[in-house]
């Protein structure tokens, strides 16, 4: 099978994942979005692993998917903790920073 | 010219420290005892300023009976760098035995005296501290045996003189007086500072006898420059013209203390740094010149402001001026007439210290008063003062028999016995000085204790009591006799530090010159006596412009107004515009610059995750893009 199609696939669900990051607003499926994103990487990784005959890309993908669990755990915590003082899970209340 | 040597000090000479340490101790006592001395602190001032004149008496004797009357006494080194080597050297010789003879006689008069009129005052004790100081100061003056020790005493004596004319600090006119009388020191003694300097670095040292003995092979310029210097030095001290303003506003100071320090004793420390450098003087008839100039100009200076002063105490200032004029002149004139400088300042000490003494205790009787158009009819009520203000007068107008007659008329034949034109100008500026003398002390002597009582209701005169009295009257006895028995045998006294001189002939004769002078002063007193025996106008009269002149000090505190405050004012505001506008402006302009472009920065902190998501896939995306740009080429 041609590996275009694989590269497209992971296009897509990339940008799917970036528009999903800027446009909603709950922080779960921001959240989600960013793993999308993480996973078309991973797709992009894997397929070059394929087509150069080489086990690097794949390996690498294994290192993404352990920090990404890592980064989960790490995020989802966040998210809690910000839900449980502002009762609000939405990305755009949670502006401590804003000047 | 002969090398001049001094002999080491043997004997009691030897102890010459003591002289200095005595009053040094009494301060430093009155200084240290605190408020337990106030009882008695004053008696320790009198007790110790009494025993140097003893021991001085003891000194004098001593020295007398010397083969070469000179006696060194080298303490410790000061400083040692190099070749350089300063040590703290006394000198006990004829000069410095007169003075300090004056200084701890009269000092020892004036501190009895200041028993009497501080009684009252609340700072007795410090007062008399300070008058120790003083002493101490002025005596390291007069017996350093080189120029590094009279820097030292000159600074001391400057010092004293600034605590003392602002002894009363609360009062807003003695604090300027003591601080122009300071600030106007310091400018002067920069002179002498430089004067130091050159000897340093053309001789290799300030010692007495070195400096004399190299001080021939000097070149014009650097022995110009050497006088002049001096010159600038005894100028500021002794309040000669052109730093004569500070000496009257010294009068804010306590009696006593104008009649010692401002009359008697530190203001003719600038004569005693003239006389005691003659050698340096007598080189380069340049700076002789430049001597009589600022002499003569300022007698008449000081008797035409002393004419015109309405002040007790200012008149008499004004007068010491003049009469510090005459021995800068004398001075000036070189030769023979170093001694008779020295003798009338000598002279001078015991009238001028009388007559201030006098004044203070008028003041005592008047409520402090010191206008003398208050005055009047004061000699039925304390006839002590009076007498002893009558010989003070006597002796300074200079009528034959008394003291000025042997002391000033020297002076003004001396003055001219200088060749051509100069001598009939400088000649004829002493006896017009004169006839001014005569006219302005009669004026003051005549308004204060003759003619109608002008005083408020509430004044009481009354004598002095006998504390204050007694060294008037030794003062008034002095003020006649010392000027005639002192004349001969001092100059003769003198001749081991001037030289030996003959008589110089001059335009007039000796008696042409006590001629002219006896009808002068006759004339000046007798204008005073018609103008003023039946009292003054109590506000001033609206006057022609030399009067208006002579009462504005001759213009001499519009010129220091002119030409240092008004500057100096500028100069100040202009640096804190400077500061204001220039360097703060940079300061603050660049802080504003930075926090201004903060915070058009921090416009970017929106606080939305999303925009910051944005910014960095933008970021990411451009990478991305510049990355492919440059691989596919």
């Amino acid at each position: 099978m041609n590996p275009e199609y694989y590269l497209i696939l992971a296009a897509a669900l990339f940008c799917i994942g970036a528009v999903g990051v800027l446009v909603r607003r709950n922080s779960i499926v921001v959240f989600m979005c960013v793993e999308l994103m993480l996973n078309a990487g991973n797709l992009t990784l894997v397929t070059f692993a394929r087509t150069t005959g080489t086990v690097d890309g794949q390996v690498m993908a294994f290192f993404v998917m352990a920090v990404a669990a890592a980064e989960v755990v790490v995020g989802l915590a966040i998210i809690m903790s910000i839900y449980r003082s502002r009762r609000s899970a939405s990305v755009d209340d949670a502006n401590l920073l804003k000047a | 010219m002969d090398e001049i040597s001094y002999a080491p000090a043997e004997g009691l000479l030897s102890f010459t420290w003591v002289l200095i340490a005595l009053p040094a101790l009494g301060a430093a006592i009155l200084l240290l005892a605190g408020r337990r001395a106030d009882k008695w602190g004053h008696w320790v001032g009198v007790t110790t300023i009494g025993a140097a004149f003893a021991l001085a008496l003891g000194l004098f004797g001593s020295l007398a009976g010397l083969e070469d009357k000179s006696a060194q006494l080298d303490l410790f080194t000061v400083i040692e760098v190099g070749s350089v080597k300063i040590d703290a050297s006394l000198l006990f010789d004829p000069l410095s035995a007169v003075f300090c003879l004056l200084i701890t006689g009269v000092g020892f008069l004036i501190h009895v005296y200041a028993v009497g009129y501080m009684a009252h005052d609340p700072g007795r004790r410090k007062f008399f501290a300070y008058f120790n100081l003083f002493a101490a100061a002025m005596l390291i003056l007069v017996l350093g045996g080189n120029y590094f020790m009279t820097f030292v005493g000159w600074e001391g004596v400057g010092l004293a003189s600034y605590l003392l004319i602002a002894f009363w600090q609360l009062k807003p006119a003695a604090a300027t007086a003591g601080k122009k009388a300071f600030l106007t020191n310091r400018v002067a003694d920069v002179g002498f500072l430089l004067a130091m300097f050159l000897m340093l670095g053309t001789l290799g040292t300030v010692d007495f006898a070195g400096v004399f003995n190299g001080a021939a092979e000097l070149s014009t310029t650097t022995s110009l420059a050497l006088g002049l210097l001096l010159l600038a030095a005894a100028c500021g001290k002794s309040g000669q013209w052109p730093f004569q303003t500070w000496l009257p506003d010294a009068m804010e100071g306590p009696t006593p203390v104008s009649a010692l320090i401002h009359a008697a004793t530190m203001v003719t420390a600038g004569v005693y740094l003239i006389a005691r450098s003659n050698v340096i003087f007598s080189l380069n008839p340049d700076v002789q010149t430049a001597v009589v100039v600022v002499g003569a100009l300022t007698l008449l200076f000081g008797s035409i402001v002393g004419c015109a002063k309405d002040d007790i105490k200012r008149v008499l200032a004004w007068s010491t001026v003049s009469q510090i004029g005459y021995m800068f002149l004398a001075v000036g004139l070189g030769g023979g007439a170093f001694a008779l400088g020295i003798i009338h300042l000598l002279a001078h000490g015991f009238f001028k210290a009388g007559l201030f003494l006098g004044s203070g205790s008028v003041m005592h009787a008047m409520n402090d008063q010191t206008d003398i158009r208050r005055f009047g009819g004061l000699w039925r009520k304390m006839p002590l003062t009076y007498a002893t203000f009558a010989a003070g007068w006597l002796a300074i107008i200079g009528l034959f028999p008394f003291s000025g007659y042997f002391t000033k008329d020297p002076i003004i034949a001396a003055a001219f016995t200088r060749e051509g034109w100069q001598g009939w100008v400088v000649g004829g500026a002493a006896l017009l000085g004169a006839a001014l003398t005569a006219f302005y002390m009669t004026r003051l002597f005549v308004l204060t204790f003759h003619g109608p009582k002008r005083w408020t209701e509430d004044v009481h005169p009354h004598e002095s009591p006998a504390i204050m009295t007694g060294p008037l009257v030794l003062l008034g006895i002095g003020s006649l006799a010392a000027g005639g028995l002192m004349a001969s045998p001092v100059t003769e006294w003198l001749t081991p530090v001037f030289g030996e001189h003959h008589e110089a002939h001059g335009h007039l004769t000796h008696l042409q010159v006590t001629v002219a002078t006896t009808v002068a002063v006759v004339l000046g007193a007798a204008l005073a006596w018609v103008l003023f025996r039946n009292g003054t106008d109590e506000v001033p009269r609206a006057a022609a412009w030399p009067v208006r002149l002579a009462r504005a000090d001759l213009g001499g505190e519009a010129v220091n107004r002119g030409v240092f405050e008004r500057p100096s004012r500028l100069a100040a505001s202009a640096s804190v515009a400077m500061d204001g506008r220039v360097v703060d402006g940079a300061v603050n302009g660049l802080s504003a610059a930075i926090g201004g472009s903060s915070r058009r920065l921090l416009t970017l902190q929106t606080g939305f995750v999303r925009s910051y998501a944005l910014s960095i896939l933008s970021g990411a995306v451009i990478v991305v893009a510049a990355l492919m740009v440059v691989v596919t080429q």
